[in-house]
Protein backbone atom coordinates (compact mmCIF):
# COMPACT_ATOMS: atom_id res chain seq x y z
CA UNK A 1 0.00 0.00 0.00
CA UNK A 2 3.20 2.46 0.58
CA UNK A 3 4.40 1.70 -2.26
CA UNK A 4 4.63 4.63 -4.73
CA UNK A 5 5.43 3.45 -7.96
CA UNK A 6 2.07 1.64 -8.37
CA UNK A 7 -1.40 2.04 -7.31
CA UNK A 8 -2.77 -1.17 -8.82
CA UNK A 9 -4.80 0.70 -11.40
CA UNK A 10 -4.74 -1.69 -14.71
CA UNK A 11 -3.37 0.61 -17.24
CA UNK A 12 -4.05 -0.91 -20.62
CA UNK A 13 -2.73 -0.47 -24.01
CA UNK A 14 -4.78 -0.84 -27.44
CA UNK A 15 -2.68 0.31 -30.73
CA UNK A 16 -2.00 3.67 -29.63
CA UNK A 17 -4.65 4.20 -26.65
CA UNK A 18 -4.34 3.47 -23.42
CA UNK A 19 -7.45 2.59 -21.71
CA UNK A 20 -7.95 3.04 -17.79
CA UNK A 21 -9.94 4.13 -15.01
CA UNK A 22 -10.36 5.37 -11.83
CA UNK A 23 -11.77 3.87 -8.74
CA UNK A 24 -14.27 4.99 -6.03
CA UNK A 25 -11.36 4.24 -3.36
CA UNK A 26 -8.68 6.55 -5.16
CA UNK A 27 -7.48 8.68 -2.06
CA UNK A 28 -4.69 11.15 -2.66
CA UNK A 29 -1.27 10.07 -2.58
CA UNK A 30 -3.09 7.34 -4.81
CA UNK A 31 -4.23 9.87 -7.58
CA UNK A 32 -0.85 11.87 -7.06
CA UNK A 33 1.03 8.04 -8.14
CA UNK A 34 -1.81 7.55 -10.69
CA UNK A 35 -0.78 10.83 -12.60
CA UNK A 36 3.27 9.63 -12.54
CA UNK A 37 2.34 6.47 -13.75
CA UNK A 38 -0.10 7.28 -16.38
CA UNK A 39 2.51 10.05 -17.72
CA UNK A 40 5.48 7.51 -18.04
CA UNK A 41 3.13 5.14 -19.29
CA UNK A 42 1.89 7.62 -22.14
CA UNK A 43 5.75 8.48 -22.82
CA UNK A 44 7.22 4.93 -22.60
CA UNK A 45 4.30 3.67 -25.02
CA UNK A 46 4.28 6.29 -27.23
CA UNK A 47 0.35 6.58 -27.20
CA UNK A 48 -1.59 9.44 -29.05
CA UNK A 49 -4.87 8.55 -26.93
CA UNK A 50 -5.73 8.24 -23.41
CA UNK A 51 -9.10 6.95 -22.48
CA UNK A 52 -9.78 7.52 -18.48
CA UNK A 53 -13.22 5.52 -17.40
CA UNK A 54 -14.78 7.53 -14.35
CA UNK A 55 -17.78 5.58 -14.15
CA UNK A 56 -16.72 3.91 -10.83
CA UNK A 57 -16.47 7.32 -9.09
CA UNK A 58 -19.22 8.12 -6.77
CA UNK A 59 -17.93 12.01 -6.47
CA UNK A 60 -15.25 14.31 -7.76
CA UNK A 61 -14.93 16.96 -5.42
CA UNK A 62 -12.17 19.65 -6.11
CA UNK A 63 -9.15 17.81 -5.50
CA UNK A 64 -10.18 14.74 -7.67
CA UNK A 65 -11.45 17.42 -10.70
CA UNK A 66 -7.38 19.22 -10.37
CA UNK A 67 -6.02 15.59 -10.96
CA UNK A 68 -7.74 15.24 -14.10
CA UNK A 69 -7.24 18.37 -15.59
CA UNK A 70 -3.35 18.36 -14.19
CA UNK A 71 -3.21 15.04 -16.31
CA UNK A 72 -5.18 16.32 -19.04
CA UNK A 73 -2.69 18.88 -19.48
CA UNK A 74 0.59 16.86 -18.35
CA UNK A 75 -0.85 13.89 -21.82
CA UNK A 76 -1.46 17.17 -24.22
CA UNK A 77 2.20 18.18 -23.05
CA UNK A 78 3.56 14.88 -24.24
CA UNK A 79 1.42 15.14 -27.13
CA UNK A 80 -1.68 13.00 -26.26
CA UNK A 81 -5.20 13.45 -26.44
CA UNK A 82 -7.18 12.80 -22.67
CA UNK A 83 -10.78 11.55 -22.63
CA UNK A 84 -12.72 11.20 -19.46
CA UNK A 85 -15.65 8.79 -20.74
CA UNK A 86 -18.51 7.78 -18.04
CA UNK A 87 -19.76 10.85 -15.55
CA UNK A 88 -22.68 9.61 -13.08
CA UNK A 89 -25.31 12.48 -13.78
CA UNK A 90 -25.26 13.09 -10.48
CA UNK A 91 -21.47 13.85 -10.41
CA UNK A 92 -21.69 16.20 -13.25
CA UNK A 93 -24.87 17.87 -11.12
CA UNK A 94 -22.48 18.27 -8.17
CA UNK A 95 -19.27 19.66 -10.31
CA UNK A 96 -21.56 22.33 -12.00
CA UNK A 97 -22.58 23.76 -8.64
CA UNK A 98 -18.78 23.60 -7.00
CA UNK A 99 -18.40 25.83 -9.97
CA UNK A 100 -15.93 23.17 -11.21
CA UNK A 101 -15.64 23.14 -15.49
CA UNK A 102 -12.98 20.67 -15.68
CA UNK A 103 -11.35 22.83 -18.49
CA UNK A 104 -9.25 21.34 -20.75
CA UNK A 105 -10.59 18.02 -20.21
CA UNK A 106 -12.26 16.51 -23.05
CA UNK A 107 -15.16 13.91 -21.92
CA UNK A 108 -17.87 11.24 -23.57
CA UNK A 109 -20.41 9.61 -22.22
CA UNK A 110 -19.13 6.10 -22.15
CA UNK A 111 -16.02 4.19 -22.77
CA UNK A 112 -17.39 3.11 -26.02
CA UNK A 113 -17.75 6.56 -27.67
CA UNK A 114 -14.76 7.63 -26.36
CA UNK A 115 -12.60 5.22 -27.57
CA UNK A 116 -14.46 6.33 -30.74
CA UNK A 117 -13.61 9.85 -30.40
CA UNK A 118 -10.04 8.52 -30.24
CA UNK A 119 -10.40 6.61 -33.39
CA UNK A 120 -11.10 3.37 -33.10
CA UNK A 121 -14.05 2.13 -35.07
CA UNK A 122 -16.57 -0.87 -33.97
CA UNK A 123 -16.12 -3.57 -36.91
CA UNK A 124 -18.34 -6.32 -37.65
CA UNK A 125 -17.62 -9.61 -35.52
CA UNK A 126 -15.28 -12.24 -37.83
CA UNK A 127 -17.69 -15.57 -38.07
CA UNK A 128 -16.86 -17.88 -35.34
CA UNK A 129 -13.31 -20.23 -35.58
CA UNK A 130 -12.23 -17.60 -38.19
CA UNK A 131 -8.56 -16.53 -37.88
CA UNK A 132 -8.09 -13.94 -35.30
CA UNK A 133 -5.48 -10.93 -36.34
CA UNK A 134 -4.58 -8.87 -33.60
CA UNK A 135 -3.90 -5.84 -35.80
CA UNK A 136 -6.08 -3.93 -37.43
CA UNK B 1 -7.46 44.37 12.84
CA UNK B 2 -5.33 42.15 15.07
CA UNK B 3 -7.75 43.11 18.38
CA UNK B 4 -10.73 43.06 16.36
CA UNK B 5 -9.93 39.44 14.98
CA UNK B 6 -9.39 37.67 18.36
CA UNK B 7 -13.54 37.92 18.67
CA UNK B 8 -14.34 37.83 15.41
CA UNK B 9 -17.08 35.11 14.45
CA UNK B 10 -18.48 34.89 11.25
CA UNK B 11 -21.35 33.63 10.39
CA UNK B 12 -22.56 32.66 6.80
CA UNK B 13 -25.97 30.63 7.47
CA UNK B 14 -28.82 30.75 5.31
CA UNK B 15 -30.85 30.05 8.03
CA UNK B 16 -30.39 29.33 11.67
CA UNK B 17 -32.80 26.59 13.15
CA UNK B 18 -32.50 27.09 17.06
CA UNK B 19 -35.37 24.56 17.76
CA UNK B 20 -33.91 21.77 15.51
CA UNK B 21 -33.42 18.82 17.82
CA UNK B 22 -30.68 16.36 17.43
CA UNK B 23 -31.60 12.70 17.49
CA UNK B 24 -29.46 10.32 19.12
CA UNK B 25 -27.85 8.99 16.58
CA UNK B 26 -24.39 11.01 15.69
CA UNK B 27 -21.28 10.20 14.10
CA UNK B 28 -17.96 10.82 14.82
CA UNK B 29 -14.77 10.70 12.45
CA UNK B 30 -11.24 11.74 14.05
CA UNK B 31 -9.18 12.72 11.04
CA UNK B 32 -6.07 12.49 11.14
CA UNK B 33 -4.67 11.00 8.16
CA UNK B 34 -5.36 10.99 4.61
CA UNK B 35 -6.75 7.81 4.72
CA UNK B 36 -9.69 9.50 6.90
CA UNK B 37 -10.72 11.35 4.19
CA UNK B 38 -11.93 7.95 2.93
CA UNK B 39 -14.05 7.50 6.47
CA UNK B 40 -15.66 10.42 6.19
CA UNK B 41 -17.07 9.71 2.90
CA UNK B 42 -17.87 6.46 3.66
CA UNK B 43 -19.98 7.86 7.07
CA UNK B 44 -21.48 10.60 5.15
CA UNK B 45 -22.52 8.16 2.53
CA UNK B 46 -24.19 5.95 4.88
CA UNK B 47 -25.96 9.17 7.11
CA UNK B 48 -26.99 10.22 3.42
CA UNK B 49 -28.84 6.72 2.60
CA UNK B 50 -30.17 6.44 6.28
CA UNK B 51 -31.41 9.89 6.24
CA UNK B 52 -33.22 9.31 3.02
CA UNK B 53 -31.64 11.20 0.51
CA UNK B 54 -31.90 10.82 -3.53
CA UNK B 55 -28.85 9.69 -5.33
CA UNK B 56 -28.00 13.31 -6.54
CA UNK B 57 -28.47 14.44 -2.78
CA UNK B 58 -26.13 11.98 -1.70
CA UNK B 59 -23.46 12.94 -4.01
CA UNK B 60 -24.26 17.01 -2.94
CA UNK B 61 -23.90 16.27 0.93
CA UNK B 62 -20.59 13.85 0.58
CA UNK B 63 -18.81 16.00 -1.89
CA UNK B 64 -19.19 19.12 0.47
CA UNK B 65 -18.01 16.79 3.40
CA UNK B 66 -14.94 15.92 1.30
CA UNK B 67 -14.49 19.29 0.71
CA UNK B 68 -14.66 20.50 4.28
CA UNK B 69 -12.86 17.14 5.69
CA UNK B 70 -9.61 17.92 3.31
CA UNK B 71 -9.85 21.79 4.54
CA UNK B 72 -9.72 20.63 7.74
CA UNK B 73 -7.12 18.00 7.26
CA UNK B 74 -5.00 20.54 5.42
CA UNK B 75 -5.24 23.54 6.44
CA UNK B 76 -6.45 22.88 10.09
CA UNK B 77 -4.02 19.60 10.36
CA UNK B 78 -6.55 17.02 11.23
CA UNK B 79 -10.17 17.95 12.97
CA UNK B 80 -13.32 16.08 14.08
CA UNK B 81 -16.40 15.30 11.63
CA UNK B 82 -19.67 14.83 14.12
CA UNK B 83 -22.65 13.89 11.56
CA UNK B 84 -25.79 14.01 13.16
CA UNK B 85 -29.85 13.73 11.57
CA UNK B 86 -31.75 17.06 13.10
CA UNK B 87 -35.23 17.58 12.52
CA UNK B 88 -37.31 20.70 11.91
CA UNK B 89 -40.95 21.02 11.21
CA UNK B 90 -41.47 17.14 10.80
CA UNK B 91 -38.62 17.16 8.29
CA UNK B 92 -35.33 15.29 8.28
CA UNK B 93 -31.92 16.81 7.38
CA UNK B 94 -28.27 15.98 7.97
CA UNK B 95 -25.66 17.99 9.56
CA UNK B 96 -22.22 18.07 9.21
CA UNK B 97 -19.98 19.86 12.14
CA UNK B 98 -15.81 19.70 11.42
CA UNK B 99 -14.11 21.10 13.70
CA UNK B 100 -10.13 21.75 13.63
CA UNK B 101 -7.32 23.19 16.50
CA UNK B 102 -6.09 25.15 13.04
CA UNK B 103 -4.72 28.72 12.63
CA UNK B 104 -8.51 29.48 11.92
CA UNK B 105 -9.25 32.05 8.92
CA UNK B 106 -8.08 35.72 8.76
CA UNK B 107 -10.83 36.52 6.24
CA UNK B 108 -14.10 33.91 5.75
CA UNK B 109 -16.01 36.43 3.09
CA UNK B 110 -12.46 35.87 0.81
CA UNK B 111 -11.64 31.92 1.63
CA UNK B 112 -15.52 31.59 0.40
CA UNK B 113 -14.84 33.17 -3.32
CA UNK B 114 -14.06 30.84 -5.25
CA UNK B 115 -10.85 30.29 -6.88
CA UNK B 116 -9.09 31.52 -3.79
CA UNK B 117 -6.55 28.85 -2.18
CA UNK B 118 -3.60 29.07 0.20
CA UNK B 119 -3.21 25.28 -0.26
CA UNK B 120 -3.54 22.49 -2.85
CA UNK B 121 -7.08 22.46 -4.20
CA UNK B 122 -8.61 24.61 -6.67
CA UNK B 123 -10.06 27.09 -4.25
CA UNK B 124 -13.43 25.76 -4.61
CA UNK B 125 -13.74 24.20 -1.26
CA UNK B 126 -15.53 26.13 0.92
CA UNK B 127 -17.44 28.43 -1.15
CA UNK B 128 -18.36 25.26 -3.22
CA UNK B 129 -19.42 23.06 -0.58
CA UNK B 130 -21.61 26.20 0.82
CA UNK B 131 -23.68 26.04 -2.52
CA UNK B 132 -24.18 22.44 -2.07
CA UNK B 133 -25.82 22.14 1.32
CA UNK B 134 -29.08 24.35 2.52
CA UNK B 135 -27.16 25.99 5.01
CA UNK B 136 -23.99 27.11 5.91
CA UNK B 137 -21.88 28.36 9.13
CA UNK B 138 -18.34 29.40 9.35
CA UNK B 139 -17.25 30.25 13.30
CA UNK B 140 -13.45 30.88 13.00
CA UNK B 141 -10.98 32.43 15.68
CA UNK B 142 -7.58 33.36 14.15
CA UNK B 143 -5.24 31.10 16.20
CA UNK B 144 -8.24 29.55 17.72
CA UNK B 145 -9.20 26.69 15.13
CA UNK B 146 -12.37 26.80 12.45
CA UNK B 147 -15.80 24.68 12.82
CA UNK B 148 -17.54 24.39 9.57
CA UNK B 149 -21.49 24.00 10.36
CA UNK B 150 -23.33 22.82 6.88
CA UNK B 151 -26.39 21.06 6.70
CA UNK B 152 -28.83 19.54 3.93
CA UNK B 153 -32.52 19.22 4.39
CA UNK B 154 -34.43 16.19 2.86
CA UNK B 155 -36.70 17.77 -0.01
CA UNK B 156 -39.82 16.74 1.11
Amino acid sequence: MSGPASTGVPILRLGDVLITGLLNELDDKAALAFTHELTERISADRVRGVLIDISRLEIIDSFVARTLMELAMMARLLGARVIVAGMRPPVAITLVELGIELVGVETALNAEQGMAALGWRQSPQPPEGAHRDSTR
Amino acid sequence: MTQLANTSTTSHAARTDTDAAAEPGTTRVVLTTEEDLLTVRHAVRAATLAVGFGIVDQTRVVTAASELARNAYIHGGGGVLTIDCPRRHGGKGLRLTIRDEGPGIPDVDAALVDGFTTGAGLGHGLGGARRLMDEFEVRTVPGGGTTVVATRWVPR
